[in-house]
């Protein structure tokens, strides 16, 4: 009776934790936080306020990820770091 | 063991032999003497179960899938205005593949408020992926719950399952029947062993977004389970009965069909009726017989076109309509028969909101059915009333103050 | 005392992810992981954490998670605690997980006010954060009942004419152990009501405040900015529910105290573009008047009196 035999068998919506369910979201960016190591005093607010997760606690950022919403820039108290405009081809 | 109880304790029987974990459920008439019996059960430490008095049916139905998810049997009961208020819930059930079983206590829904027994909630909820199953005396209550789980875990399977018993005519009349003790129970039914769940060992998301390029394949699993589900049925059936020594049929149960030139269709209690009816007249000579639907999803496809076939004409009973159009099983008959057979298949509409159905009426009716003085569909016991007079007088009354 | 140098480095909440830049949502699960760790089932309802998590078959959230539908929140909870206390019985789980079920404020202060008030009556034992931008975000910005006067929306384009209801004394009402606000620009705070609220037993709600930059029309680096601004001037009022006792705490404490001095609101209306328009309209002074009073209001209830000198 079944002409089509393929079957798909029990298949439901889940899901795999992983980094970039997005893809790498660092493609978004129209600026780019750049961090001068001289200025930072590692006070670790721009970890905390990542809501992306992209900035380390040893605060290197993983531009991978990082969609350049610019909050770091704001609330690092020392202003060590600055947005910058992406060049992309 | 052996006990006199309504057909609403019989489900909280069957449900503690069965090794439910979670019960989730909110009350509603005719429904309450199930989860009073459950919560007197749990209470007296007859039955070890979480029961959880929710606050509504749609919280219900939420709660009840998101026990299952965490890898516990888990059952509820509603009815009529109940099931409807879960319908969202109802399909995210069977979209999140949890299997649950559901007792319904078939009831009519208002307006005008009537608590009395009619398929019209069930017959409402046909597209949402449960499995329906319609059962017509208090031992087939009993047993019916207890295949259901093993009907529903099953791994091919894995949809929900709602078991339907008519309001008043099964949930509150006493009869006496066979319960099997949970110990018996354990041998037919292994412990609930989940495919996967809410496990903080191993962390994945469930009921994620799914967009049309995968979409499609999940619900074509859905009908997978489904299809798989029949045999499924059967085998759950046979099993029982080789275990237990009872039958009740598996999607269809036959009643005197071998020789039928005329087959009557119809599900639940009323199909006790019938068989009343289908006596009586084979006493007077007829020659008729019963099918009676147990599974109406999945739909016994099959069975009917090899059991409607070779006859002069079907009646079908509908205890629901599907409006502008006809009773539901009507319509699924006929739909499983286009192109098999050219035979007369008419419809009756009996029984809504808890209306009698006597088997003096199914009789007359496949009488002049035979005949061929029916019409395709015909609402067999309905007739105007003394009521009906006092509304159109009042209608009167209106017309009168808008001149 | 609880230092950011003391907060697990380890990050549940996994990088790039479908939300929007700058997201107040996104922020407030990352440190919610932080305290509650990995031993959590999350549940999530419809909302814009449905779907800044990703889509099939990936997820951006390493925690056992069921989205749950719109106006099941508080039912869900309720499912998989007793599913949890069934396991404990058979003797298959030697630590109990905590229970965080996730919902926006359309899903709280509306539609799921019924589920969520059935759990918390229940005593169910979860910890319930509202994550509140003040309109549904995830549909393109309506009005709900968490929206304050004046705010436009797509569906208040004149700006809305009503209040917001109070939901957090909603839930106080209901005699739970424990309820609590927050705010992004204070984590630790926030950090330290989640560690709490873990080690109570029974209903736990925490509503925190979460500024959509694309909702409320403002830059996405100023959220963290616009969150403290609501504190600053009263709009959002930090304090906790313990024990029949309501306790201010952070930021809004030293206000209520006199040691900061509270802001105007109009400056924290003027960062955001909902309020622009009825700023701008011949109402614009009563609608802040309206607002500055709600504020002295919520302090009242909360306080019982408003120092003079706020």
């Amino acid at each position: 009776m079944d002409k089509n035999e393929k079957k798909v068998g029990y298949m439901t919506s889940m899901s795999k934790p992983g980094k970039g369910c997005a893809g790498d979201t660092g493609e978004w960016r129209v600026f780019k936080p750049v961090k001068d190591e001289e200025k930072c005093n590692h006070c670790l607010l721009c970890w905390i306020f990542c809501p992306e997760a992209t900035i380390t606690k040893d605060i290197e950022i993983d531009y991978q990820y990082c969609k350049g919403c610019g909050i770091c820039a704001v609330e690092c108290p020392t202003g060590a770091i600055t947005m910058v405009k992406e060049e992309k081809q | 063991m052996r006990v006199l109880e309504t057909g609403n304790h019989f489900v909280a029987l069957a449900v503690r032999s069965a090794g439910v974990e979670v019960v989730p459920a909110y009350p509603i008439t005719p429904q309450t003497q199930v989860i009073e019996k459950i919560a007197d059960l749990i209470a007296e430490g007859e039955m070890e179960a979480e029961y959880i008095p929710v606050e509504s049916e749609h919280s219900a139905c939420a709660a009840l899938i998101s026990a299952s998810l965490t890898g516990v049997r888990a059952f509820s009961a509603t009815a009529s205005h109940g099931l409807v208020y879960m319908h969202e819930m109802l399909h995210y059930a069977a979209g999140i593949r949890v299997p649950v079983v559901m007792a319904n206590i078939n009831r009519a829904l208002g307006p005008g408020w009537n608590i009395w027994c009619d398929h019209q909630d069930a017959i409402s909820q046909r597209d949402t992926g449960w499995l329906q199953v319609f059962v017509s005396s208090h031992q087939e209550i009993v047993d019916t719950v207890i295949q259901a789980f093993l009907v529903t875990e099953n791994r091919d399977v894995l949809l929900p399952m709602m078991v339907n018993l008519d309001a008043f005519v099964l949930s509150h009349t006493y009869m006496d029947a066979e319960v099997p003790s949970p110990e018996e129970v354990k041998r037919y039914l292994p412990p609930y062993r989940p495919r996967w769940r809410l496990d903080t060992r191993l962390p994945v998301t469930h009921g994620s977004v799914v967009y049309p390029v995968d979409f499609s394949e999940t619900r074509e699993s859905m009908k997978e389970g489904q299809e798989n589900a029949r045999e499924i049925i059967r085998e759950a059936a046979k099993g029982y009965e080789e275990m237990f020594g009872r039958w009740h049929g598996d999607l269809v149960e036959e009643y005197r069909v071998e020789d039928a030139r005329h087959l009557i269709l119809a599900m639940g209690s009323a199909a006790a009726e019938c068989r009343v009816a289908v006596d009586s007249l084979r006493e007077e000579g007829h020659s008729v017989g019963l099918l009676r639907v147990r599974f109406f999803r999945p739909f016994p496809v099959e069975e009917i076109r090899r059991l409607c076939q070779d006859r002069d004409d079907l009646l079908v009973m509908d205890r629901n309509y599907s409006y502008g159009l006809s009773g539901a099983l009507y319509s699924e008959v006929k739909g499983v028969l286009y192109g098999r057979t050219n035979i007369p298949v008419r419809n009756l509409i009996m029984g809504l909101g808890g209306r009698d159905v006597t088997h003096q009426l199914i009789e007359r009716m496949a009488v002049k059915a035979w005949k061929g003085e029916l019409d395709d569909i015909t609402w067999a016991d309905s007739h105007s009333t003394k009521s009906h007079e006092i509304t159109k007088e009042m209608l009167g009354r209106f017309e009168e103050m808008l001149d | 005392m609880v230092s950011f140098k003391s907060l697990p480095e380890e990050e549940l909440f996994l990088a790039g992810s479908t939300a929007c830049q700058g997201c107040p949502a996104s922020l407030a699960l990352r440190i919610a992981f932080k305290a509650l760790g990995s031993n959590t089932i999350l549940l999530v309802v419809a909302s814009c954490t449905s779907v800044l998590q990703g889509s099939y078959p990936h997820s951006a959230i390493n925690l056992p998670l069921m989205n749950a539908a719109f106006a099941t929140g508080g039912a869900t909870a309720s499912g998989v605690v007793a599913g949890i206390k069934a396991l404990v019985k058979r003797g298959e789980l030697e630590e109990e997980p905590t229970v965080l079920m996730w919902a926006g404020d359309g899903g709280t202060y509306d539609i799921g006010i019924q589920a969520l008030s059935g759990a918390a009556e229940r005593e169910t034992d979860f910890i319930y954060v509202c994550y509140n931008n003040e309109m549904y975000s995830n549909t393109g910005t309506q009005r709900s009942g968490a929206t304050p006067i004046g705010a436009w929306t797509t569906t208040t384009p004149g700006g809305k004419v009503q209040h917001r209801k109070d939901i957090a004394q909603i839930m106080i009402a209901h005699r739970i152990p424990y309820v609590a606000t927050a705010s992004l620009a204070y984590p630790l705070d926030f950090y330290q009501k989640m560690l709490k609220a873990r080690e109570i037993r029974g209903t736990k709600y925490i509503e925190l405040l979460a500024p959509c930059p694309p909702g409320w029309k403002f830059p996405s680096s100023k959220m963290i900015e616009v969150s403290r601004m609501a504190v600053q001037c009263g709009m959002w009022l930090l304090y906790e529910h313990e024990d029949g006792e309501n306790r201010f705490t952070g930021a809004t404490k030293r206000m209520i105290e006199g040691k900061v001095k509270k802001k105007p609101v109009v400056d924290y209306l003027e960062v955001q573009g909902r309020f622009k328009q009825v700023l701008a309209s011949p109402e614009g002074k009563e609608a802040e008047r309206m607002l500055e009073e709600d504020v002295s209001e919520s302090i009242r209830r909360l306080h019982g009196w408003v120092p003079e000198y706020i």
